[in-house]
């Protein structure tokens, strides 16, 4: 057990969250933050699906990563990225119909999220399985977190509403509140996006360049 | 051993292809039966959804029995060609749409909502981004709109995309899709401001011009399919 959850494993898993975030830092993955983030459900179900196809996938590239072809090994990722994608995406249409319908494309582009190419590269072909399955959780997390951010403020200013249910109460509508326009379409999602980054680096000043 | 040479990389590679092959279509074929369901299921809302009736967190198959009281297939002249429970339901309106009118199998769905008939329409079209589709509920007169149902795969949200949203579909209610003639017309949808004397109109979405055009012919082209039907209707003229 304790080496399970050694120190080295708990930054793996801890420094995606905040220092080495994959989209506040490296700004990875900004399409599909984007894209779904216009509700909070379909972020959620982003935010998920990404976490367990990078976890996965980090796993099943480090279990090979010793007989994987130098030079094959960039599409051997991606097979098992999308074979991954493709499965979840079936899961998904078979079990939550309107999710999927929602976030349509977007789950077959999460094959090109760099976050995903990004941790198989950089971290599964030299790690153990353990240490890879906890920095694609890490990775995950650390995606969704953002996206769940970014969905919270688009669909409670936006529609004025949290995963469906009506947040601002009808009273404020008829004293002349406007649900915001703007918050729904995509340049918002960057503004927000920013403002998250703006706050993450004055909080963390070793991130300033 | 030695990874990097050309027979093993190659082998490698017709492993993988093959094993993720047989698991995807494994996967594939376990959920087919369950997907199918859903689609089933989410058109039957859809078609719900035209008449004004809310399935949601509701068994949307048994308020479907409940309403949807016959499934007609007919064609251009309005003849009936079957009443089979399930036929009007599985026909592909887009397959359709590619014949020749003569040959088209029409669906109508026959509802009784309080006591009142009313007839929806399938209807499919293309917006900016591509299709767009829904049902249209008229009332017993085959004259009235009762309700509508619009839908898209991906039009700009905020604008385009609006055509889902309750204020604009909430506009055709009532108006009529032929005039005082009792001759087909549809109905138009026009930027706010603009009128037309031949037909009734309902406000486009600004901002979302090509979509709102896309209903319009939609409505035109699919409504215009059951011409022979409507003329059966009690009451004409625009009011």
């Amino acid at each position: 057990m304790a080496k399970l959850f050694s120190e080295k494993t708990k930054q793996v898993f801890l420094g995606p969250l905040s220092k080495n975030n994959p989209i506040a830092v490296q700004v990875l993955g900004i399409c599909s933050a984007l894209a779904v983030t216009a509700n909070l459900k379909p972020a959620l179900v982003m935010g998920i699906s990404v976490t367990v196809i990078v976890a996965f996938s980090n796993v099943i590239i480090s279990l090979l990563r010793n007989t994987i072809p130098n030079r094959i090994r960039i599409i051997v990722q991606l097979v098992v990225v999308a074979a991954l994608v493709t499965v979840v995406s079936e899961f998904l249409k078979a079990y939550a119909y309107d999710v999927s319908v929602k976030l349509s494309v977007y789950i077959g582009l999460i094959i090109t999220n760099c976050i995903l190419m990004g941790r198989l590269e950089a971290f599964a072909m030299a790690n153990k399985p353990w240490e890879s399955f906890v920095d694609g959780l890490g990775n995950g997390f650390g995606y969704a977190v953002i996206l769940i951010v970014v969905g919270f403020f688009r669909e409670l200013f936006g529609a004025g509403s949290l995963l469906g249910f009506r947040i601002i109460p009808q009273s404020f509508y008829d004293a002349g509140y406007m649900n915001n326009g703007l918050m729904m379409m995509p340049p918002m999602a960057l503004i927000i996006l920013a403002c998250i980054i703006w706050w993450h680096r004055s909080k963390n000043k070793e991130l300033q360049e | 051993m030695d990874t990097n040479k050309n027979g093993y990389t190659l082998i490698y590679a017709t492993v993988m292809v093959i094993v993720v092959a047989l698991m995807l279509a494994f996967v594939s074929g376990a959920l087919k039966s369950t997907q199918d369901k859903n689609v089933r299921l989410d058109k039957k809302k859809q078609i719900l959804s035209s008449l004004w009736i809310n399935t949601d967190g509701q068994d949307a198959d048994a308020l479907y029995k409940k309403y949807i009281v016959k499934e007609l297939v007919i064609n251009s002249k309005a003849e009936v060609l079957s009443e089979k429970p399930g036929e009007a339901f599985d026909i592909d309106i887009k397959k359709e749409l590619s014949k020749k009118l003569e040959d088209r199998r029409l669906p109508i769905y026959v509802a009784n909502v309080d006591g009142k008939t009313k007839y929806i329409i399938t209807l499919l079209g293309t917006g900016l981004w591509g299709p767009i589709w829904g049902y249209l509920a008229l009332d017993a007169d085959k004259n009235t709109i009762f309700g509508t149902y619009f839908s898209h795969a991906s039009e700009t949200p905020g604008l385009g995309a609006n055509i889902t949203e309750a204020p604009f579909q909430q506009q055709f209610v009532g108006k009529h899709i032929l005039n005082d003639k009792y001759e087909f017309v549809s109905v138009a949808v026009l930027k706010v401001g603009q009128t037309t004397k031949t037909q009734e109109k309902v406000d486009a979405i600004s901002g979302g011009t090509i979509t709102s055009k896309g209903v319009e012919k939609m409505l035109l082209t699919c409504l215009g399919q059951y011409n022979q039907f409507f003329k059966q209707t009690t009451s004409g003229g625009t009011n």
